[in-house]
C-alpha cells in the first residue's frame, strides 16, 4: 500500500537532496489530480475517506520535499540522523554569538517601530540563508551527514529569526 | 461578461442524465444560486426575474416567514423580527459582534453561538441562514425541474472552523447535500481563470457586505492553486454604512433613536454610500418617526476621508498574504475585484496604488462567486469529462493549535497549509499517575490562548498510571477539503483512544440539528421520512453505479472471495433499495462501503502508480 512508501517513493523522485523541482511539481499535480477528494465528492464514504487520507499524505510529501530545509531534515532522518533530537551536540559557539546579535537587532528594530529596519534585517538574513543552503547541498553531495545536520540546525535557527521579523512587521502593520 | 463555453453541447451527458448541481453564494447582503447548463454557467433568477436574493428574513408571530425583497420591504415596519446580515453572527458569540448597541435585535447570549429572540421564537443564525438556503434550493429545483444532487456553498476564505461548521449545518438544515464548502475568492478565481484562460500569479480582492478576503493564487492549465489567503471576517460595506450612520447622528445631533429610525438611517446610509460611487455630491435626507427632518450635504471627498481607515484596514491583510506566499506586488499579474463594495472609487484607487496596476473589473462583482461555485459544483457532481477537469488546491486560512501550560498555544497546523492536511503532536503527563488529560483546541495566530478562538475541549481518559512525563499522548488534527477539523487523541503506549470530531463549542449539537430539520420539513409540508427515503435511494443508486463500474474495470485487483463478498453486498443493496425503509437502505450502503474499502484503496494506489509511470491522461 501507499502508506508504506516514503515521500520520495510516493512522488516518484530519487531520494537525494537535489530534487528536480519541475518533475516534483509535475508528479505532485498528476497524483493529486487522481486522488484529491474533489474527484470523489460524489462517491461513497469509503472512497471519500481514502481519498482524503491519500491526498493528505501526498500534500505532506510534497510540502516536505519542496521545502529545502524540510527536505534536508527528512532525508537525514531516512539515513538515521535525527536533526531535531534532544541529544544533539552543542551548536558552534560562534554561531550562537551571531544568533544573539541578530536577536538583539530585531528587538531594537521592533522597539524603534521601524518596518524599514526589519525589512533590511530580513534581506541580510536571506543572504545568510542562501549561503548556508549552498553549503548544505555541498555537504550532502560529499556525504558528510553530521556536518549537514549541523547546517540544518543552524538554518532552523535562522527560520525562527525570520519568523520573528515577520511577526514584528505584522504587529507594526496591525496598528 | 463573456460566455463560458466549456464543452460542446453534444459531448456533455444527455440532459436527463445530468445531475443537477448548483453553486450558492450565501452573502452577508445578497445571496445567489447558479448552475451550469449546456456548458454555460448562469444565475438562476427568481420568478420575478431577480438574480439576487437579499439576505433578509422576517419571522412573524404566526410562524410564517418572509424572505428576500419581501422581507426588505417589511423591515422598516418590523425591524426587531427582520434579520439582516445574519452572516455576521454565524459561529459567533455576543461579545464577538461589533455595534450590537445599534442593532434592533433581542439577542440571547449563551455559551455558544448568539441567538435572536423573534416573534416566532428564539432563532439561531444557523436557522436564519437555512431559511435563505432553502429559498434558493426551492428556486433551483423549480427552475431545473428536479431534485439537486448537491451544492457547493461558498464561505469567506477567512472564515474559521466555527463559522464554516455553522454554514455547513445551515445547508444540511435547508435539505442540501453539500458537495464542498468553497472559499469565495477561490470561486471567483475559477470563474475568472476559466473565462480568461489566465495563467500566472493572480490575486483576488473581495470586499463584500460584511467580509473581506484576499487570496493569492497560481493559475496554470488545469490547476488552481491558492498560495495564501488572508482577510477580516468582520469588515465590509456594512462598516462604511455604519461610519456614515455615525457621522449623520453626530452632525444632526440626534438623540438616541428608536429601532425604526435606526433601521431607516442605516438603510439611508447605504443608499448614500452607493450614490456617492457615481456622484460627487449627495444629500443625506430622512424624516424620522417624530417628524424631525435630517438633511445634510455630503461630498464624495468627505465620504472618502471619513472611511479612509476602513480602506487602509484591507491593505494590511493584503500585504500579509503576499508575504506568506513569499511574493511581492510586482509578481502579481492581475488583481480580480470581487464584491459590491469594490465599486467604491477610493477602494479601486487604493488597490491600484498598492499593486501599481489597474485592477480587473471585467466580471460582475455581485455574481462571479456564485458562477465559480456553480462551475465547481458541476465538476464535483461528475458532469465533466475526464481531462477537461481541473485540480483545485485550497488552503486553511488560520492556524490550529492546542493549549499548553501557562495558557500558551502550541501551533499544530500552520495557516496557508494546502488542504487536506493532517499533523500529529505528542504530549505527556505532568503528574505521576495522571490518568486523564484535557485537550483544548484553538484557532488563530496569537500566542495566548485567550487571544485565539476556542474550538473545542475534550478529555482523554484511561491513561495508564505512569510517572510524570512517561505517557505519550498523540493528538492528531485532520483538516478536510472543506477546511473542517477533526481531532483525535491516543495514548500511544497503551492504545487508549479518544476520538472526537471537533464540533466547535460555538456550533449546534447534532440532536438540535435533527430537531430543527424535522421542524423545518414539517413546516414545508414535506415529510422528513419521505425525504430521508428519497435521499437514501439516490445514494444507493449512486453507490451501485460506481461499484459496478469499478468491478467492471478492476475486478483483477480482487481475489475470488473478495469479489464474491462485494457482489453479495451489491445484490443485497439492490434488493433493499426497492423497499421503503430508509434505515435498511442506509445500513446496506454502509456495508457495501465497508466491503469495498480496501478495493477502493487498491484502485487509488494503482492510479498513483500509473501517474508515476507516465501512463497519464493528457492535460496536466
Ligand atoms: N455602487 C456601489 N457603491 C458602493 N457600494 C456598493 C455599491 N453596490 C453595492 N455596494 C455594496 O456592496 C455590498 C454588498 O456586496 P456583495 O453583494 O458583494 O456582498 P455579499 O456577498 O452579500 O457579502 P459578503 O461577501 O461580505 O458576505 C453592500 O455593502 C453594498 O452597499
Ligand atoms: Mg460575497
Amino acid at each position: 500500500m501507499v502508506q508504506a512508501r516514503n515521500h520520495f517513493e510516493l512522488l516518484g523522485v530519487a531520494a537525494a537532496y537535489a530534487v528536480p523541482a519541475e518533475a516534483l511539481d509535475r508528479s505532485y499535480r498528476e497524483i493529486q489530480s487522481r486522488v484529491h477528494p474533489d474527484r470523489f465528492a460524489a462517491s461513497g464514504e469509503a472512497e471519500r475517506r481514502i481519498a482524503m487520507q491519500l491526498a493528505t499524505q501526498v500534500n505532506e510529501a510534497y510540502q516536505t520535499l519542496r521545502h529545502p530545509l524540510k527536505r534536508a531534515i527528512y532525508l537525514l532522518g531516512l539515513q538515521g540522523v535525527e536533526v531535531l533530537s534532544q541529544t544533539h551536540t552543542a551548536m558552534e559557539p560562534a554561531f550562537l554569538v551571531q544568533q544573539l546579535e541578530w536577536h538583539e537587532n530585531i528587538g531594537e528594530a521592533r522597539a524603534a517601530r521601524s518596518t524599514a529596519r526589519l525589512e533590511s534585517l530580513r534581506a541580510q538574513l536571506s543572504v545568510e540563508k542562501r549561503e548556508r543552503f549552498a553549503r548544505l547541498a555541498n555537504l550532502f553531495g560529499s556525504g558528510a551527514l553530521q556536518p549537514a545536520a549541523e547546517a540544518a540546525r543552524q538554518l532552523l535557527f535562522i527560520d525562527k529569526l525570520e519568523q520573528e521579523i515577520g511577526d514584528g512587521i505584522e504587529s507594526l502593520e496591525d496598528l | 461578461m463573456a460566455l463560458l463555453q466549456i464543452s460542446e453541447p453534444g459531448e456533455s451527458p444527455a440532459p436527463h442524465q445530468r445531475r443537477h448541481a448548483v453553486g450558492i453564494d450565501l452573502g452577508t447582503t445578497n445571496s445567489l444560486v447558479a448552475t451550469v447548463r449546456n456548458g454555460i454557467a448562469g444565475i438562476l433568477n427568481d420568478e420575478q426575474g431577480h438574480p439576487l436574493l437579499p439576505s433578509i428574513v422576517r419571522f412573524r408571530a404566526d410562524g410564517s416567514v418572509s424572505v428576500g425583497y419581501e422581507a426588505e420591504i417589511e423591515r422598516a415596519r418590523d425591524p426587531k423580527n427582520t434579520i439582516v446580515s445574519v452572516k455576521r453572527f454565524m459561529g459567533r458569540g455576543l461579545r464577538d459582534i461589533a455595534h450590537v448597541e445599534n442593532s434592533p435585535y433581542d439577542f440571547v447570549n449563551g455559551p455558544g453561538m448568539v441567538q435572536i429572540r423573534t416573534a416566532a421564537g428564539v432563532k439561531s443564525p444557523v436557522e436564519v441562514s437555512a431559511v435563505l438556503l432553502q429559498e434558493l434550493r426551492v428556486r433551483a429545483e423549480r427552475s431545473l425541474g428536479g431534485e439537486l444532487v448537491g451544492a457547493v456553498v461558498t464561505v469567506p476564505a477567512y472564515f474559521d472552523d466555527a463559522q464554516r461548521q455553522a454554514t455547513k449545518d445551515a445547508a444540511a438544515l435547508a435539505g442540501l447535500n453539500v458537495l464542498r464548502l468553497l472559499s469565495e475568492p477561490t470561486a471567483a478565481a475559477i470563474a475568472y481563470g476559466l473565462d480568461n484562460a489566465a495563467e500566472g500569479i493572480y490575486a483576488v480582492y473581495d470586499l463584500g457586505g460584511g467580509t473581506f478576503d484576499f487570496s493569492v493564487l497560481r493559475l496554470s492549465t488545469g490547476v488552481f492553486e491558492v498560495l495564501a489567503t488572508s482577510g477580516d471576517a468582520a469588515l465590509g460595506g456594512d462598516d462604511f454604512d455604519h461610519r456614515l450612520f455615525c457621522w449623520a447622528l453626530e452632525k444632526a445631533k440626534l438623540a438616541p433613536l428608536s429601532a425604526g429610525d435606526n433601521t431607516l438611517l442605516s438603510a439611508k446610509s447605504r443608499e448614500i454610500k452607493e450614490y456617492l460611487t457615481h456622484h460627487a455630491e449627495a444629500r443625506f435626507n430622512a424624516k424620522l418617526g417624530s417628524g424631525e427632518v435630517v438633511d445634510l450635504p455630503l461630498s464624495q471627498a468627505e465620504f472618502w476621508e471619513m472611511t479612509r481607515h476602513l480602506v487602509a484596514k484591507t491593505l494590511a491583510p493584503t500585504r500579509k498574504a503576499l508575504r506568506d506566499a513569499g511574493l511581492s506586488v510586482a509578481d502579481v499579474k492581475g488583481v480580480v475585484m470581487v464584491g459590491g463594495a469594490t465599486r467604491m472609487p477610493h477602494v479601486q484607487r487604493a488597490v491600484a496604488e498598492l499593486f501599481a496596476q489597474a485592477p480587473l473589473n471585467n466580471l460582475d462583482p455581485d455574481k462571479v462567486v456564485a458562477l465559480g461555485a456553480a462551475m465547481q459544483a458541476n465538476a464535483l457532481a461528475g458532469n465533466r469529462a475526464a481531462g477537461e477537469d481541473w485540480l483545485l488546491l485550497d488552503v486553511i486560512p488560520l492556524s490550529l493549535g492546542l493549549e499548553t501550560m501557562g495558557g500558551l498555544v502550541e501551533r499544530v497546523i500552520h495557516r496557508n497549509s494546502t488542504l487536506p492536511v493532517a499533523r500529529a503532536q505528542e504530549f505527556t503527563t505532568f503528574k505521576d499517575g495522571q490518568s486523564a488529560m484535557s485537550i483544548h483546541v484553538v484557532q488563530g495566530e496569537r500566542e495566548l490562548v485567550s487571544d485565539c478562538r476556542s474550538l473545542a475541549r475534550f478529555e482523554l481518559h484511561g491513561i495508564p498510571p505512569l510517572v510524570a512525563g512517561a505517557a505519550r499522548i498523540k493528538v492528531t488534527f485532520q483538516v478536510d477539503a472543506d477546511g473542517l477539523l477533526a481531532v483525535s487523541a491516543q495514548e500511544t503506549s497503551s492504545g487508549a483512544q479518544a476520538s472526537v470530531a471537533v464540533k466547535p463549542s460555538y456550533g449546534l449539537s447534532d440532536e438540535r440539528i435533527t430537531r430543527m430539520l424535522r421542524d423545518s420539513f414539517e413546516h414545508a409540508g414535506d415529510d422528513l421520512r419521505t425525504r430521508a427515503l428519497r435521499e437514501q435511494q439516490v445514494e444507493a443508486q449512486r453507490m451501485l453505479q460506481s461499484v459496478e463500474a469499478a468491478l467492471e474495470q478492476d475486478a483483477a485487483l480482487l481475489d475470488a472471495a473478495e469479489f464474491a463478498g462485494i457482489r453479495a453486498c451489491v445484490n443485497s443493496l439492490r434488493t433493499k433499495a426497492q423497499c421503503d425503509d430508509h434505515r435498511a437502505i442506509k445500513s446496506a450502503i454502509d456495508e457495501l462501503n465497508r466491503a469495498t474499502e480496501s478495493f477502493a484503496g487498491r484502485r487509488m494506489d494503482r492510479s498513483v502508480q500509473e501517474a508515476l509511470t507516465g501512463r497519464s491522461v493528457a492535460g496536466i
